[in-house]
């Protein structure tokens, strides 16, 4: 008898890179089931405040669910605090959110990025069930193996966790930071059959969000 | 579907009294917090078992902690992989519960890192509520307390909890099994074998603050130099009277070539390029 499965995977990738005074989030929107592809033109990518965007790729029911669950409470926030959350803020109720649902998991790879308070870009990566950590840069989902160790070619920067601490390499300009995540795109697409079709691409900065699409390979 | 005893993440006050001039002075309403739900299926280990499978969660590593006679260290390393794929090098498993109090995470990054921070929040209304610290026994207990109540679901926390207080050093060794061990020496994590083999070796009660570090770092080195799933940095603290400093923070390809620096091979025969014709 064919038992329920309640997850399915819908593949997908999202990237986020962080620098001095911008991020940049981006995102496929190819959804597919399997081998088939039922979507070409679904975003992945969620605006949750004005210095804060999420992207998540995985289960898309999931995905739907926890976006619309976030900006929820993102507006009881702004009711009961007047004002909209930062992104650190936003970053710690999601990794709740997550966790609150550790015996029935969100199957969703998160990605958050934006601006904290001083103004300096940050990215959030997240696991399945809520643990995080603010990092410069970040892939998730099934193109995260192929991209992951070009950003970290172009953009490691010694650990925050070395005693004394040491400078962090001279960082991307925001030009060249949007340049790489299309670059790093294309090259994901040519080898992860979940990715491609087409790339939305979410640039915050100190004037807001700024939003570009472009073409990747649709076969 | 079934609810959880959520008494562990219910906060200390009760409801405000009523009529009282002023009003309220702290929003209970607000901080109450929805119960973890179970999913509603026939076979709750098999389901927990295969979403493991699954979703591949963080994982940690290599941790020890020894009390000494100048206070405790606690050391780490800082690799987090997901399965097979190394998903940080950078991730912190010395969480600081609070200026005198250290834990340590290993397992699944975010059980330890969700159960460390609400057993910080526990701690810090203890303090507002009694006008004292937590005492390290008292800290290990409310978070042992909380994990026993969850065994058998499939939590993964592995931890040390390490401190300062009246009583002098402290060091309890906590897991998700519902385990509460004092003692004085201790690692945890897949990389534990090889850092004990280093630690027990060059222990001794009496040494200086820099010894211990130095012994501390060198046992996390060797377990990340044999276990694939430790690497990245080795940070080491120290928790005192006054509470815990962080000594180090070195990344563990560095302290390799310290450790064991090259050897020049005495060079008998050189190589000259081809003259070309």
């Amino acid at each position: 008898m064919a038992r329920f499965d309640p997850y399915e995977n819908n593949g997908g990738t999202c990237v986020a890179v962080a620098g001095d005074g911008y991020c940049v989030v981006a995102a496929d929107t190819r959804l597919s089931v399997g081998y088939s592809i039922l979507s070409r033109d679904q975003s992945k990518i969620s605006e949750l405040a004005d210095k804060c965007v999420l992207a998540s790729s995985g289960f898309q029911g999931d995905i739907k669910a926890l976006q619309k669950n976030l900006a929820a409470k993102e507006l009881v926030y702004e009711h009961n605090h007047n004002k909209k959350m930062s992104c650190p803020a936003m970053a710690q109720l999601l990794s709740n959110t997550l966790y609150y649902k550790r015996f029935f998991p969100y199957y969703t790879f998160n990605v958050l990025g934006g601006l904290d308070s001083q103004g300096k870009g940050c990215v959030f990566t997240y696991d399945a069930v809520g643990s995080y950590e603010r990092t410069g840069y970040s892939a998730q989902g099934t193109g995260a193996k192929l991209i992951m160790p070009v950003l970290d070619n172009q953009l490691k920067s010694p650990s925050p966790l070395l005693l004394p601490a040491q400078d962090a390499v001279t960082p991307l300009s925001e030009s060249d930071a949007v340049d790489l995540v299309k670059d790093v795109f294309a090259s994901a697409t040519e080898r992860d059959i979940y990715t491609g079709d087409k790339l939305e691409i979410v640039v915050i900065n100190s004037s807001g969000i700024h939003r570009e699409c472009i073409e990747l390979r649709k076969d | 579907m079934m609810k959880l005893d959520m008494s562990a993440l219910e906060t200390q006050f009760g409801a405000p009294a009523a009529g009282e001039d002023g009003g309220l002075l702290f929003d209970v309403d607000g901080a109450s917090m929805p119960a973890m739900e179970f999913p509603n299926c026939p076979d709750f280990d098999r389901f927990q078992a295969t979403t493991k499978d699954m979703v591949k969660n963080k994982r940690g590593t290599t941790t020890l902690a020894f009390i000494f006679d100048k206070g405790v260290i606690v050391a780490a390393d800082s690799r987090a992989s997901m399965g097979g794929y190394i998903s940080s090098q950078t991730v912190r498993k010395i969480i600081e519960i609070n200026p005198y109090m250290l834990g340590t995470m290993a397992g699944g990054a975010a059980d330890c890192q969700f159960w460390h921070r609400n057993l910080g929040t526990k701690c810090r209304l203890h303090e507002l509520a009694n006008k004292r610290r937590i005492s390290v026994t008292g800290a290990s207990k409310l978070l042992a307390n909380i994990l026993y109540s969850y065994r058998g679901m499939g939590l993964s926390i592995g931890t040390m909890i390490a401190g300062w207080d009246e009583k002098g050093p402290g060091l309890y060794y906590v897991d998700s099994e519902g385990a509460r061990l004092k003692g004085n020496r201790f690692s945890v994590g897949s990389g534990s074998l090889y850092a004990y083999g280093i630690l027990d070796e060059g222990y001794r009660f009496k040494m200086s603050v820099e010894e211990a570090g130095e012994l501390a770092r060198r046992a996390i080195y060797h377990a990340t130099f044999r276990d694939g799933a430790s690497g990245g940095c080795v940070s080491v603290y120290h928790v005192g009277p006054d509470g815990w400093k962080k000594l180090s923070g070195d990344d563990v390809g560095e302290l390799h070539f310290q450790y064991y620096p090259v050897q020049k091979t005495p060079v008998e025969q050189e190589m000259t390029d081809a003259s070309t014709a």
